[in-house]
């Protein structure tokens, strides 16, 4: 059902855990449909590269891949940069998605914009084309 | 992968070893048809015969009783629509729960399509229907109450002879989907007032591609697939003959080993759900604790999602179900658990495992120490425990 890649980055997720004091946190999806994504970012006030990025997912196991595939893909990148990585990179980077698992890696691109988001409006700041993260964060 | 430990026996069985070996003759040299009249055909026909004979024992039933088909989800099919088609002088409404398997869901929405109007009957916390609902819920052109035997998902046993009684008292058709429970546990139309019931041959070490419906001496139903004049002129079709031994095989040797088999699987399944209760927090047990098929156990973990959770317990060579939206092919996780009041964050964490006679409490062991590696791990990576965590520092 899924890709090697898929099933390596679900088996070994890169890049698990929180980030106390993050610069930027992020969380979309909800418990009712059975997904959420939650990234922190750890990003470098000066040059706004991204120096650091962390998930937390409660997902099927493509959520879980492509959260993973996620990070890796906006580490190292500029703010500016990591806004260009679209749901088809984080799909393309991993080999492809059954098209009912394509809805997570939307939730991977929406989970980092919400991120980034975070960190503009804690920063004061404006990144160009980010749009505001959908309110449809339902826990419990 | 050397370890295989299957726990999936509510989706299908294993063909037991003597069942096959009783198939195999009529797979190769007895390849006849058995409505041939030619001498060569009898041998065949009378392998027919007394696998119908051993299934309408089973139910003590009448042999002519019994109707082979092409399994359970067929029979159910000829038992709604063949009642409808053959009471539309009576009524339209038909009786139902919210909990049965889609192969009577989606016929039910089928013939509400087609004019029907269905009751379908809400469950209690444990998936039971009550006989008092039932009865609530009969209107004077109700036509047939349907209610499974026992749940597929989460084992719940029916009260099948109280639902029985009701529907014999108001002159109702009483339709059973006996799929999980033919074979397990026993079974008396008579006893139980039962006009119709379905079963499958694969959920009991029998094969795939055969089953059965026990209509009732005197119940009319419509025929569903037409054609030539095998089952009595009432389910066309060339007998699959290897199919209905192997049916009749399997029957046999369930009925010999029910007991055993009941006492032994009620052991192995108490003691995982004990292990799992007690050892993994935040996990619940999903249907009746005893009311219950000697197999199941059905498990919600909080916090997690099961798809990631059958990943991972498969690496380790463990098969199992759950009924997560993921697995069940949409967005909203399994019916049943929403029937039984599971709100949808832990409808998605369910997990299912039904055993077979064959489980042991060493495999269950191992599973049980697998599945709490799993939560553990999936709960680490999952920001609903996070927060949950965090709010109860």
């Amino acid at each position: 059902m899924y890709s090697e890649k898929v099933m390596d980055h679900f088996t070994n997720p890169r890049n698990v855990g929180e980030i106390e004091d993050a610069s930027g946190v992020g969380t979309v999806g909800n418990a009712k449909c059975g997904d959420i994504m939650r990234i922190y970012l750890d990003i470098d006030e000066e040059t706004k590269v991204i120096k650091d990025c962390k998930f937390k997912t409660f997902g099927c196991g493509a959520a879980v891949a492509t959260s993973s595939m996620a990070t890796e893909l906006v580490m190292g990148k500029t703010i500016y940069e990591a806004l260009e990585v679209t749901n088809k990179a984080v799909m393309e980077a991993l080999d492809g998605l059954p098209p009912v698992k394509v809805h997570c890696s939307l939730l991977a691109e929406e989970a980092i914009h919400a991120a980034l988001w975070d960190y503009a409006e804690k920063h004061n700041i404006k990144i160009e084309g980010l749009e505001p993260p959908k309110a449809d964060i339902g826990d419990e | 992968m050397d370890k295989l430990i299957y726990l999936d026996n509510a989706a299908t069985t294993s063909l037991n070893g003597v069942v096959l070996e009783e198939m195999m003759p009529y797979l190769k040299e007895n390849y006849s048809n058995p409505s041939s009249i030619y001498d060569f055909a009898q041998k065949a026909k009378k392998a027919v015969e007394d696998a119908r004979s051993v299934i309408g024992d089973a139910l003590k039933a009448k042999d002519r009783e019994i109707y082979f088909t092409g399994g359970g989800s067929e029979s159910n099919n000829w038992a709604l629509k063949g009642a409808v088609a053959a009471l539309k002088e009576k009524g339209k409404h038909i009786i139902t729960s919210k909990i049965e398997h889609h192969a009577i869901l989606h016929t039910c929405e089928y013939l509400e399509r087609q004019g029907c109007e269905v009751t379908y009957l809400d469950v209690d916390e444990d998936g039971l229907v009550t006989p008092e609902a039932v009865e609530a819920a009969i209107r004077p052109d109700t036509i047939l109450i349907s209610i499974m035997f026992a749940n597929n998902e989460i084992g719940t046993v029916e009260p099948i002879e109280k639902i029985g009684e009701i529907a014999s008292k108001h002159n109702i058709l009483f339709h059973t989907d006996a799929v999980q429970a033919f074979g397990h546990i026993p079974i008396d139309v008579d006893k139980m007032h039962i006009d119709l019931l379905s079963a499958s041959g694969h959920k009991f070490h029998g094969p795939k591609g055969i089953g059965f419906l026990y209509i009732r001496e005197g119940v009319k139903i419509d025929t569903l697939i037409h054609g030539g004049a095998q089952e009595r002129s009432r389910r066309a079709g060339t007998h699959n003959v290897p199919g209905i031994v192997g049916i009749g095989a399997a029957t046999k040797l369930a009925q010999q080993k029910m007991e055993e088999n009941t006492k032994k699987e009620i052991e192995v399944r108490d003691y995982a759900i004990d292990r799992i209760l007690k050892e993994i927090p935040y996990a619940r047990l999903n249907g009746d604790r005893t009311k219950r098929l000697p197999n199941n156990i059905n498990v919600c973990f909080r916090f997690i999602e099961g798809e990631s959770m059958l990943i991972m317990l498969d690496q380790k060579g463990i098969c199992a179900s759950s009924g997560s939206a993921c697995t069940s092919g949409s967005l909203d996780p399994s019916h049943v658990l929403l029937a039984i009041g599971l709100p949808h964050e832990i409808a998605h964490g369910s997990l299912r495992m039904t055993l077979s006679e064959e489980t042991t409490k060493e495999d269950m062991d191992y599973v049980v120490d697998s599945i709490k590696q799993t939560v553990e791990r999936l709960r680490s990576m999952s920001p609903l425990y996070e927060d949950f965590v965090k709010k109860n520092k």
